[in-house]
């Protein structure tokens, strides 16, 4: 075969790898067929791969007379992929989301990685066209801003970068700054390869580089003002940039593959962020500026909650005759109920209250947990049967006929104040009427505010009754309690 | 700009419009997943990381194509195997719905 027949076969199987991207994520819109339709993908990617790997090797001139490239490329894959494969098998479903964010980080920062050294390589041999140059510094840039970005919001979920919104003096105006800085580079390389402007090549390298690192800061400072609880929007919309950044690099090097997959998920990621952001009905803007959200540690401010009403404790026996007796109970799980890891718990105590012929539903608010969707892969995790998963909209006539609501875990999401209170941070997110129901029972540690870092007056309402415990201690308690009712 | 360039971009254009389409129909409770799966989809950044190591022929680009393609398995193998985690835990579990009768 010659180059041309061989490359043409390379390309139709990007094609091929391009079409089960489209397509799996297309079965990725119903849960019978997600998982094949991640599968298809994961094929796809295999495809390409592989079809590179034959191109590499087989073209004429092949990987030319040193071993070293091809050292790279298997050592280096079997060491990444490795990382990947075990950190994915390892970590725990509450642990995830920063997860997805340090994959995304790793992502963008091998899209720069690509274009940076396509630069360098261009500048070296005296060829730099005005477009290439144009790409490079957005992959670049876009490449090391989720880079930067996506590692402080993995950090932030993970508790080794506070919750809460950070700022410094001046950080702002730095912010500012950098984006300024790097749009002047930008601007100075283009019209450097255009030859407006005399660049040698060591000075193009070097404004690449402080563009590069502009952009590194400019990630960080990025996300730092940005609180725990918009974490999730956050991610996907840094994950909406990789794909930007992964389709800019594919210019780059002229390969289409990198150009449709990329667009894709730049497209995927911009209408999920969207979504997510319509759930908390804020807009993208509003997070992004940041400052909203205490994340756990503005919980640390502790017993100044709720002060303005009587709090009703109740106690273990009373809540598990309350739950025992009842019609129709409602859990509403959240992100405590995550941590303590008391998803099996709650799954016991429903089956147990079903046995007595309770009608069990749990109510699952859009951003429940860290990300949307993750309080049902959580709660599937423990075998709650998927039909007892009930949405939002679905779920919130029903509290009205709910004899009690039973919420583990989860704060700011069921806080009447998003309705009724204009003043507060949350006023019009879409919430959980727990208040609602007839009666309604809160698991939790103590009046600590929530991620929003706000109070919630739910617990100060007269129908409510505080069973104050760990989630998963307070539902094994629980549970022991209904047996003997 | 050359007509190879046109054509990349009339790729890109249609590739997002494709991708508005394909996304904005999924279901709340799949958005993790999703966001994982698209994550992973970018991973195909490797497949440039092994272009640019094949033709590496310096240190510095030696070492450039290393770790962008150390970044780039990551980003592949670790989102497609976190991805079907998740949504191996969407199987369907028929279980009878009790009848709400009263309790005794």
């Amino acid at each position: 075969m010659n180059q041309e027949t061989i490359y043409a076969l390379v390309f139709l199987a990007w094609l091929v790898g391009a079409a089960s991207f489209v397509l799996g994520l297309h079965q990725m819109n119903s849960p019978a067929t997600a998982r094949g339709g991640n599968r298809l993908s994961a094929g796809g990617m295999a495809i390409a791969v592989l079809a590179t790997l034959v191109w590499l090797v087989v073209r004429p001139g092949g990987l030319g007379n040193s071993p070293l490239p091809l050292i790279i490329i298997i050592g280096g894959f079997a060491i990444g992929g490795g990382i990947g494969f075990v950190l994915a098998r390892r970590v725990a479903m509450t642990a995830m989301p920063q997860l997805v964010s340090l994959f995304n980080a790793v992502g963008g920062g091998a899209a720069a990685l690509i274009a940076i050294d396509d630069y360098i390589r261009g500048l070296s041999i005296g060829e730099m066209e005005v477009s290439t140059a144009i790409f490079v510094v957005l992959g670049a840039v876009i490449g090391s801003v989720t880079f930067s970005g996506s590692l402080i919001a993995s950090g932030k979920l993970q508790g080794v970068v506070p919750g809460r919104p950070i700022f410094f003096p001046g950080s702002r105006l730095l912010t500012i700054v950098l984006a300024l800085a790097t749009v002047a580079g930008f601007v100075l390389l283009v019209l450097g390869a255009a030859g407006a402007v005399a660049l040698t090549a060591e000075l193009g390298i070097i404004v690449l580089g402080l563009i590069v690192l502009a952009a590194l800061i400019f990630g960080i400072t990025m996300v730092l003002p940005i609180g725990g609880a918009d974490m999730p929007v956050v991610i996907s919309l840094l994950n909406s940039f990789t794909g930007t950044a992964a389709a800019m690099a594919g210019f780059v090097i002229n390969n289409p593959v990198l150009i449709i997959a990329g667009a894709l998920v730049g497209a995927a990621g911009a209408i999920l962020t969207k979504l997510m952001a319509d759930a908390m009905n804020r807009s993208i803007a509003n997070i992004m500026v940041g400052g909203f959200g205490g994340g756990d540690s503005a919980a640390e401010q502790a017993g100044a909650g709720a002060d303005g009403g009587n709090v009703r404790e109740v106690g273990m026996d009373d809540a598990a005759i309350q739950l025992a007796y009842a019609q129709k109970v409602i859990i509403v799980p959240g992100y405590g109920l995550a941590v303590a890891q008391a998803q099996h718990a709650v799954r016991e105590l429903a089956e147990l209250l079903e046995d007595r012929g309770v009608e069990v539903s749990y109510a699952i608010h859009p951003v429940a947990g860290r990300m949307p969707g993750h309080m049902n892969v959580l709660l599937a995790e423990a075998n709650v049967p998927y039909p007892q998963l009930r949405e939002m909209d679905e779920i919130n006539p029903e509290f009205d006929r709910a004899d009690v609501a039973l919420v583990v875990g989860a704060n700011d999401v069921t806080n009447p104040a998003a309705r009724s209170n204009p003043a507060s941070p949350i006023y019009g997110m879409p919430i959980l009427n727990v208040d609602h129901a007839r009666s309604i029972l809160v698991i939790k540690r103590s009046m600590r505010p929530g991620y929003a870092g706000i109070d919630n007056e739910l617990y100060v309402n007269p129908k409510t009754g505080m069973v104050f415990a760990d989630a998963k201690e307070g539902l094994i308690q629980l549970v022991a309690a209904v047996k003997l009712v | 700009m050359s007509p190879e360039l046109l054509n990349a971009l009339a790729i890109f254009v249609l590739a997002i419009l494709v991708g508005f389409e394909v996304i904005s129909k999924v279901p709340a409770t799949l958005h993790t997943p999703l966001m994982s799966g698209a994550n992973s989809i970018h991973g195909i950044v490797l497949v440039g990381a092994m272009l640019i190591a094949a033709t590496a022929d310096n240190p510095l680009s030696y070492v450039l194509a290393f770790v962008a393609v150390v970044f780039g398995a990551a980003n592949v193998v670790g989102g497609y195997v976190v991805t079907d985690r998740m949504l191996q835990m969407f199987r369907k579990r028929e279980t009878p719905q009790k009848p709400a009768d009263t309790p005794e």
